[in-house]
């Protein structure tokens, strides 16, 4: 007799693990069947979450953090013990735009479009307007932060406004937005419709960059114990086979449904391979690791990923630095879960739970709970380091 | 009080929109169109907002009262903490509401309750409806299988009828099912007509 656990999602390619697990049997080797809850908005996929018509949520890393410490509504308790995923979210301008910050076209540098975009702000004479898809995303905290180590004052300089990622193409097409950061397909939609260009990868904002995650009441996390755990073997096996080539066909066959992402194929493929069409009749570009899902420890949560979110929401938002609010905004990572989880399996578990975030310029091995590690560079393309054991320094050296 | 329902389906908010009409002292406005949207909310500068869960705008709304809340607006999400009852009510129906101005709580009560139960009435009336599409669909299939029965064997209609209502009694199957069945055999074989 299998268990059932209701999964929320949004229509993106990142909510490929869950749907994965289930379809491929990994949920049904571990007793599980899970059934899943198609919202469009983050809003209605954590209402669902904290009311009980879901159990486990595809979320927005920030938002659980921000839902646990109160932020914009009354503080309701999230654990996230499995990182769904790290980047995988685009910067797409309109062609005009892009035109200026990127006219040689292709990828640029992420220095080098900012010193453009800069410069092009200047002469504008209006504010651009950039969407995002929620205030408390790693999409808002990745394009301020670029913007501002830039000279772009995220508060001065642009507007920044909210859009729901289906709708990002249409925002371009009337000109409501000048550019967006996304996740996929909603960047290729916006190309292949011919109304942006593709200027930048998050993962050249910072090459590891926390993407969604899964969000757990903490209540029902310690009520189901068992049976997150075993969703987490599930979903570290619908890893291992999301990345293999040889299964990229029929995963995108699959995340194209109609119930799922009901998305093109043809563009989800695209993603799920690294690849990207910057521009409409354009060339496919490959982008290594554009999302990154399974390798490294992709899926462990680092408290010092919860750390660095934190550390973005008190420079953009509202909450003034409080030392208790950075404990407990940690605490919403939850590395011990993940380990208990996987220990004894063949998924390598690191020895520490927390790490200087953007600290590896080359690969580096790292201690180990078990198996081996061989961690790539996570750099920032600023260079900057983040010391969660140094939050206030961090902020001030960014004031 | 100003309320703003705002809802992709225009049959839905109607029938918010006729229950809100009933109480007193309640004006209206009824946004069904995405874009524009803060603009239209904005102009009306409503008290209350409703919106259905399944709204793409969520969010955006949601930014909105952020931002407006930076300029020292209070923003109640739902009415407040401790009502959970009336929240948890609201989402199984499916319907979120906004508190924009601070509005005791005895007024909001009812008002989301009544919303509340508009939604739920609305989930009725698409089940009944959906309910009724389906009687039609087999009343057509049944004919269909008739009129088949009637051009292939050259039976009268009551004959026709018999014969769908006998097999569907030996079968212990509903007519319409049996009807379904005869029209699909008939497609698999290439049709006869």
């Amino acid at each position: 007799m299998s268990e059932r656990l209701k999964i929320g999602f949004l229509p993106l390619v990142d909510a490929a693990l869950p749907i994965l697990a289930q379809e491929h049997g990994f949920a049904a080797e571990q007793g599980l069947d899970l059934e899943f809850v198609r919202d469009l908005s983050w809003a209605t996929v954590l209402d669902r979450l904290l009311y009980g018509h879901s159990d486990a949520a595809h979320m927005l890393a920030p938002l659980t953090i921000a839902t646990t410490l109160g932020i914009g509504r009354p503080a309701r308790d999230l654990s996230v013990p499995f990182v769904l995923g790290l980047n995988g979210n685009a910067i797409t301008v309109s062609n005009d735009l892009a035109r200026k910050i990127q006219p040689e076209g292709g990828l640029g540098n992420a220095a080098d479009v900012g010193k453009r975009l800069a410069e092009t702000v200047a002469q504008m004479g209006r504010k651009p307007v950039f969407g995002v898809v929620h205030r408390h995303s790693s999409h808002n905290y990745m394009l301020r932060y670029w913007l501002a180590a830039c000279g772009v004052q995220p508060e001065r300089d642009v507007d920044i406004v909210t859009v729901a990622p289906p709708f990002a193409a249409d925002a371009l097409e009337t000109g409501e937005i000048d550019g967006i950061c996304v996740g996929e397909p909603w960047n290729s939609v916006a190309v292949e419709r011919g109304v942006g260009r593709i200027v930048l990868t998050t993962a050249q904002i910072w090459r590891r960059g926390v993407e969604k995650v899964l969000a757990v009441p903490t209540a029902k996390l310690e009520e189901r114990r068992g049976s997150f755990e075993r969703l987490i073997i599930a979903m570290r096996k619908a890893g291992e086979h999301f990345v293999d080539p040889a299964n990229w066909d029929v995963n995108a066959a699959i995340l194209s449904r109609p119930h799922y992402v009901g998305a093109d194929k043809e563009l989800i493929l695209r993603a799920i391979s690294d690849r990207l069409r910057l521009v409409k009749g354009g060339e496919i570009v490959h982008f290594p690791d554009f999302m990154f899902q399974f390798r490294e420890a992709a899926n462990f949560p680092w408290v010092s990923q919860a750390g660095w979110l934190y550390a973005q929401m008190v420079r953009w938002d509202a909450p003034h630095f409080d030392p208790d609010a950075a404990k407990k905004a940690m605490g919403v990572f939850r590395p011990d879960v993940y380990r208990a989880a996987l220990a004894g399996r063949d998924s390598p578990l690191p020895g520490a739970s927390s790490k200087v975030e953007g600290g590896i310029g080359s690969p580096l091995g790292v201690g180990a709970q078990q198996g081996t590690l061989v961690m790539s560079p996570d750099k920032f393309f600023d260079g900057k380091t983040f010391d969660p054991e140094r939050l206030e320094d961090y902020l001030a050296s960014l004031a | 009080m100003r309320i703003a329902i705002v809802d992709e389906s225009a049959a839905r908010a109607a029938i918010i929109q006729e229950g809100l009409g009933g109480m007193d002292d309640c004006e209206t406005l009824v946004i069904t169109e995405r874009r524009g949207l803060i603009a239209a909310v904005a102009a009306f500068d409503p008290d209350i907002v409703l919106m259905d869960l399944g709204n793409p705008s969520r969010d955006v709304l949601e930014e909105y009262f952020a931002v407006s809340k930076a300029l020292a607006r209070p923003i109640a999400m739902f009415v407040d903490e401790s009502d959970e009852e009336s929240i948890a009510a609201s989402v199984d129906a499916g319907v979120s509401a906004y508190v924009v101005n601070g509005f005791a709580k005895q007024r909001i009560k009812p008002l989301l309750d009544l919303a509340v139960r508009r939604f739920n009435a609305f989930s009725r009336l698409e089940t009944d409806l959906a309910e009724a599409r389906g009687q039609l669909a087999e009343r057509a299939n049944v004919d269909k299988a008739k009129r088949l029965l009637m051009t292939s064997r050259g039976l009268t209609e009551p004959e026709a009828y018999k014969e769908l209502r006998s097999q569907a009694m030996r079968s212990s199957k509903r007519i319409a099912e049996v009807a379904e069945a005869l029209l699909m055999a008939d497609q698999l074989l290439g049709g006869t007509r």
